[in-house]
């Protein structure tokens, strides 16, 4: 293995991680929803990359996979929601721009100070897929909390998610099965998530989850 | 490093080329800002003042009598020298068409960043020194986007330090010039993160509007609104330089090709200087391009923006962590 292909490997993951940061610097849905599509296609080149590296044929599915689908038809999808809610123009409260983007410094430095140690003799390809993969994923997460809005809850789902498929291809030997499984059932989640999100609008005449709390209790009255 | 070869000769040449640098910096500057002008104009279909524009100004300036209100301290006077002087060496520092010249044993990147924070004090405490309420706000908003933007350019610095093992300008370039980097998504964050402090700190559209006098928005104007004559031409020549000096950096982290390593070889050096002005009128373009294409924010999402450079060279710095040839 290059120099060169490893360059490469670097430069494809690593701007997943970046992508990801943007994704939490993002407070417009609509391009919130450019940029996830952004993060899936390149997914798809990290993983056809790693494809192509290792010569595993079946590795190019799980590419084609996450170009096509997570890439362009679950963003199209997601526009086609967020149109049909009527929130495309809505600019989404965040926690605060500033602080998300220490804890994500901070979230990706652990990621990295856990796994380049943990792994010191793994191939060095795999290695810092597996570094960049859990700082995707942990990013994912602190989307989920810190988003109020349950579509760009979806979205920090469905990112958490390319992180684990980049973490997938990393390592060698996965079988197709697998991949193919963990793409269905995201499938799968994408439609449940949308039914819950028509469901909480009809219900709640708005997809702020913050609503939500005084039905179960959580917050007293006076919201 | 050189401290033997400046021990034992300082040869003519090397300082005659050390004044071309220093020479070149304060000579090209106003017209960069003409450009950068010109390009503006031409992108929006008028027809602009000529390139060379900016030297008319700054002579009419320079000739000009300079009034200086009541309540100016002995600072206020003296503020727009050392601001133009503190600038200068800075721009000076950065190496533009060769490495290793005379005085880069000195062009720390760390010290370029503090001469630039030393002109920005300067300039702040003037703001304030007459009394008025708008030099206040400008010198208060400058300090706010400055706060903001130091740390992010102190990232891009470790970075690149951490990158070629050196905080020497002159030694990064050679680096970056002579050793294969490979592809280095580091560089490019930080290339992106520079371009946005280079934006914030010289003033430039998305932050600030140079050609603009509306209270809501300016801020280098209004720090600067109380000066006439000479001292307005120093500040205005000063703004000049640190444009100057924010694209020479790019172009010399990020395109060191053509430059020249070596005081010794005119032809390197005149190819050097070719490449050096070719480089500068494309980040030039480019800069006016960004201007004309995105609007001017309002001044609370700025803390955003310059806070996202800061990101991106953070990240650029724990990515480095991660890839090999670190």
């Amino acid at each position: 293995m290059g120099d060169f292909a490893f360059d490469l490997a670097h430069l494809l993951s690593g701007l997943m991680v970046v992508v990801s940061m943007v994704l939490l610097y993002q407070d417009r849905l609509t391009a919130m929803l450019n940029v996830f599509a952004a993060h899936a296609m390149l997914l798809g080149a990290a993983v056809g990359w790693q494809a192509e590296v290792q010569g595993a044929g079946h590795l190019w599915i799980t590419a084609g996979i996450a170009f096509v689908f997570k890439g362009i038809v679950i963003p199209t999808a997601l526009h086609a929601m967020v149109r049909r809610l009527g929130i495309h123009r809505e600019i989404e409260t965040v926690v605060g721009v500033g602080p998300t983007l220490i804890a994500a410094l901070a979230l990706t430095a652990l990621a990295v100070l856990v796994v380049m140690p943990a792994t010191e003799y793994a191939n060095p390809l795999a290695r810092e897929d597996l570094a960049f993969a859990l700082a995707v994923v942990l990013l994912g997460l602190l989307m989920m909390i810190t988003r109020r809005n349950a579509v760009s809850q979806i979205v920090g789902f469905m990112s958490l998610e390319n992180g684990l498929i980049l973490a997938a291809a990393g390592a060698k030997g996965m079988p197709l099965v697998v991949e193919v499984s963990v793409a269905f059932s995201v499938l799968i989640a994408f439609i449940v998530f949308g039914v819950f999100v028509f469901r909480i609008r009809e219900r709640f005449d708005t997809v702020d989850i913050g609503t939500l709390e005084r039905y179960r209790g959580e917050q007293q009255d006076g919201a | 490093m050189t401290g033997d070869a400046a021990m034992t000769g300082l040869s003519l040449h090397e300082l005659v080329w050390q004044a071309c640098q220093m020479l070149l910096m304060l000579a090209i500057s106003p017209a960069l800002i003409g450009l950068i002008r010109k390009v503006k104009a031409r992108l929006l279909s008028r027809r602009g003042p000529p390139i060379f524009q900016p030297y008319r100004e700054l002579w009419r300036l320079l000739h000009k009598e300079a009034v200086v209100a009541e309540t100016a301290s002995p600072l206020f006077r003296m503020a727009p020298y050392g601001q133009f002087a503190a600038t200068w060496v800075a721009a000076a520092l950065v190496p533009s068409f060769a490495t290793g010249l005379m005085f880069s044993w000195s062009a720390d990147l760390i010290a370029i960043v503090a001469l630039l924070g030393t002109a920005r004090f300067i300039l702040a405490l003037a703001g304030m020194d007459v009394g008025t309420a708008f030099g206040g706000i400008g010198s208060s908003r400058e300090m706010l986007f400055a706060s903001l933007a130091e740390p992010a350019l102190l990232m891009i610095t470790f970075t690149v330090a951490l990158l070629a093992g050196t905080t020497l300008l002159s030694a990064i370039a050679d680096h970056l010039l002579l050793q294969p980097v490979g592809l280095r998504i580091s560089l490019a964050l930080c290339l992106v993160a520079l371009m946005v402090v280079a934006l914030t700190e010289t003033g430039r559209v998305p932050v600030d509007n140079p050609a603009t006098h509306l209270e809501l928005t300016m801020v280098h104007e209004a720090m600067v609104l109380e000066y006439s004559g000479r001292h307005l031409a120093m500040i205005e020549w000063a703004a000049a330089l640190k444009l100057t000096a924010y694209l020479s950096l790019i172009a010399c982290l990020f395109v060191p090709f053509g430059m020249a390593t070596s005081t010794d070889d005119p032809v390197a050096m005149a190819f050097g200087l070719v490449t050096y002005f070719a480089k500068l009128v494309g980040l030039g373009v480019a800069v006016a391009v960004i201007e004309v294409s995105v609007a001017k924010m309002r001044v609370f999402r700025v803390t955003d923006f310059v806070g996202g450079a800061f990101a991106l060279a953070s990240m650029a710095a724990l990515l480095l962590f991660v890839s090999r040839g670190f």
